[in-house]
C-alpha cells in the first residue's frame, strides 16, 4: 500500500485529504487558536464557531503508545487475519506551525522494543479493508522515520 | 453521629454475586438484590417511596417493580454509562435530602457478554472509522494513560503487578467477588499482553452483579436494624477541556485535571473532610494502572508516590490507606450499572465492621469510593459512621 494507490479510498472523508499529497486536516479556532482533529464546527474550549480547517504536518513525536494484541470486536473491521498493531498518541503540529495536537493514530510498528515516547514518527497510510464495490479502504498511521544513520 | 433531618443514612444493602451466572438474566440478579437489602433494612418493597436504577446492558430498572410489587412509586431509569450507579445514588440522595421522601432506593445491575466492550462509536458522536480502524477500546486507553504516567513519574512495571495480585488476594476473601483465587505477582507479570504495559490479569473483565442500596433520612436511621451509616456527599463530574479521556480521536497538548480530581475535591469540600481522614478507600480499577492514577487522582498522594506506597503496603487491608479491600474491579468484574454502587456496599460493610476476613482493623470511620468511567465521568462519595 502506498500513498499513490489511487483506487484506494479514505476510510472517511473528512479526516485526510486524497488522494494527492495526502495531509491530516484537523481545525483552528479563530479565537483561542484551539487545534482539534478531526475538524470540529465549534470549539471545545471557548465555544468559539469561528473554525478553519488545516492540514497537519507529516512528522510527529510519539507521545504515549500500545499494542492492541486481539481482534477487537465490530466495528472494528479487517479483511487479512488478524496481527497485532500499535497505536499511540502523536504530538502533530499545524502544517503552519500555528497550532497543535495530539492525534490518536495507528502505527505501523507493534514491537514494543521499538516504540519508545519521544520517537519521530512521519505520517503513512495503511490498509483496512475492501468495500462492497471491492475497492482498498485505507487509514492514516504513523511510521518511525528511519534515517540513514540507522 | 448524624442525626439531622437534612443528611442521609444508608440503612439497608443488598448485593448479587459478581461473576458470570448463565440462565440469570440482570433483571432478576437486580431483583435479588433489592430483596436482600429491603431485609438488610427489615423493610419491605412497599415500604420504599421512590427508586432510581439503571444498567447499561441488562434491561430498564423500573421493570423490577412487576417482579417486586405495583405500589405505584416513582422509579426513574437512570442510563449514565459508567456513572449509571453513582448517578442513581446521587439522585436517590438528593430524593431524601430535599425532604420529598423518607425512604428511597439506589439499584444497579448488568450482564455483559464475555470480552471487551465493543462501543458504539456513532452513539458516542465519534465517526464510524474511530471503531472501524480498531481505536475505539477502553483497554488501549488506559494502556496508554498508564504508559504516559508511567515515563512521567517512574511507576514500575512490577507495582502494576502488585496492585492486581493485592486485587485476587483481597478478592479470594470476599464471598462475593467474581475471581476468588489469589494470583502471584510473577504469574501475573508473566501473563499474556492485553495492551502493553498491562496483562490479560491487570485488567477487569465486563460481568454480571447488581446491588441495591436503600437511603433514608439520617433522623429516622435508628429505627432501622443495621448501623446506619451517612452519605455525606456525592459528587459527579464530566470532563473539562485538556483532561486525557477515553475514546478521544485527538487531545489538546495542554493537560487539565480529569473529573476524578474535580469530583474527589467535590466530594470532600461537601462532606468537609479531607482524604487524610479516610480510613478505607475504593476506586476504580478497570485495569492496575487506573488504581494508581486514581489513588492521586483523588488526592490520597501526590503523583509518582505511589510506587513506594504500594511496594510498601500502604495500600494493604492491614495498611495506612487500604485500597479496593473487596477486590475492586479487578477481582469482581465489571457490570457497569452495578459497579460504583458495589463500591458503596463495600464501604458500608467496611464503616458497620461486618467485612469479615478483609475488615480494615481498627474500626474504620470514614469511607471514600470513586468511579470512572466512559466518556470522562467520575462520582466520589464519602461515608461515615
Amino acid at each position: 500500500m502506498t500513498a499513490a494507490d489511487e483506487a484506494a479510498v479514505p476510510v472517511d472523508e473528512g479526516l485526510f485529504s486524497w488522494p494527492d499529497e495526502p495531509r491530516l486536516i484537523g481545525s483552528i479556532c479563530q479565537a483561542c487558536g484551539t487545534t482539534t482533529f478531526p475538524s470540529q464546527l465549534s470549539c471545545p474550549r471557548c465555544t468559539g464557531t469561528d473554525i478553519r480547517a488545516v492540514p497537519l504536518a507529516t512528522t510527529a513525536r510519539l507521545w504515549t503508545w500500545t499494542v492492541q494484541a486481539f481482534e477487537p470486536k465490530p466495528p472494528y473491521r479487517a479483511d487479512d487475519p488478524f496481527q497485532p498493531y500499535g497505536v499511540g498518541y502523536l504530538e502533530v503540529a499545524t502544517q503552519d506551525g500555528s497550532g497543535a495536537v495530539l492525534v490518536e493514530s495507528r502505527l505501523t510498528d507493534a514491537d514494543p522494543e521499538r516504540l519508545e515516547i519521544g520517537t519521530e514518527m512521519t505520517l503513512t497510510f495503511v490498509p483496512v479493508y475492501r468495500d462492497a464495490a471491492g475497492r482498498q479502504v485505507v487509514t492514516f498511521a504513523f511510521a518511525p522515520v528511519q534515517t540513514a544513520a540507522q | 453521629m448524624d442525626d439531622s433531618s437534612a443528611n442521609v443514612a444508608i440503612v439497608g444493602i443488598g448485593i448479587h454475586p459478581f461473576g458470570r451466572h448463565p440462565g440469570m438474566t440482570g433483571r432478576a440478579q437486580g431483583a435479588y438484590a433489592v430483596r436482600r437489602a429491603l431485609a438488610d433494612a427489615g423493610i419491605g418493597w412497599a415500604d420504599v417511596q421512590c427508586a432510581f436504577g439503571g444498567s447499561v446492558a441488562a434491561g430498564g430498572a423500573d421493570t423490577l417493580v412487576s417482579d417486586l410489587g405495583l405500589t405505584g412509586l416513582p422509579f426513574i431509569n437512570v442510563h449514565n454509562g459508567c456513572g449509571t450507579g453513582g448517578s442513581a445514588l446521587a439522585m436517590a440522595e438528593r430524593a431524601i435530602r430535599s425532604g420529598d421522601h423518607d425512604v428511597a432506593m439506589a439499584i444497579g445491575f448488568d450482564k455483559h457478554p464475555p470480552g471487551a466492550f465493543n462501543a458504539d462509536p456513532e452513539a458516542s458522536g465519534l465517526g464510524r472509522w474511530y471503531g472501524e480502524t480498531g481505536l475505539m477500546l477502553t483497554t488501549q486507553f488506559f494502556a496508554m494513560k498508564i504508559q504516559r504516567y508511567m515515563h512521567e513519574f517512574g511507576i514500575s512495571p512490577a507495582t502494576l503487578a502488585r496492585v492486581a495480585a493485592k486485587a485476587y488476594r483481597n478478592g479470594a476473601a470476599n464471598p462475593v467477588a467474581w475471581r476468588r483465587q489469589p494470583l502471584s505477582e510473577p504469574e501475573i507479570a508473566a501473563a499474556p499482553m492485553i495492551s502493553h504495559p498491562l496483562t490479560k490479569y491487570m485488567f477487569c473483565s465486563p460481568g454480571e452483579g447488581a446491588v441495591a442500596l436503600v437511603l433514608a433520612r439520617a433522623d429516622r436511621a435508628r429505627r432501622f436494624p443495621a448501623p446506619p451509616v451517612y452519605l455525606k456527599a456525592v459528587s459527579f463530574r464530566t470532563r473539562r477541556f485538556g483532561s486525557f479521556e477515553v475514546f478521544s480521536p485527538w487531545l489538546a497538548p495542554e493537560r487539565a485535571e480529569g473529573p476524578s480530581t474535580e469530583a474527589a475535591r467535590a466530594a470532600f469540600e461537601s462532606a468537609g473532610l479531607g482524604p487524610g481522614d479516610v480510613d478505607v478507600i475504593q476506586l476504580q480499577d478497570t485495569e492496575s494502572g487506573a488504581e494508581i492514577m486514581h489513588m492521586a487522582e483523588t488526592g490520597f498522594c501526590k503523583d509518582g508516590e505511589q510506587e513506594i506506597l504500594i511496594q510498601s503496603g500502604a495500600t494493604e487491608i492491614c495498611g495506612t490507606m487500604p485500597v479496593n479491600t473487596d477486590g475492586g474491579c479487578l477481582a469482581n468484574g465489571e457490570p457497569i450499572g452495578a459497579s460504583g454502587l458495589r463500591q458503596v456496599y463495600e464501604s458500608v460493610l467496611q464503616l458497620r465492621g461486618a467485612a469479615g476476613q478483609r475488615q480494615v482493623p481498627g474500626m474504620p470511620g470514614v469511607a471514600f469510593t470513586h468511579v470512572y468511567g466512559a466518556p470522562g465521568i467520575s462520582c466520589c462519595t464519602v461515608l461515615t459512621t
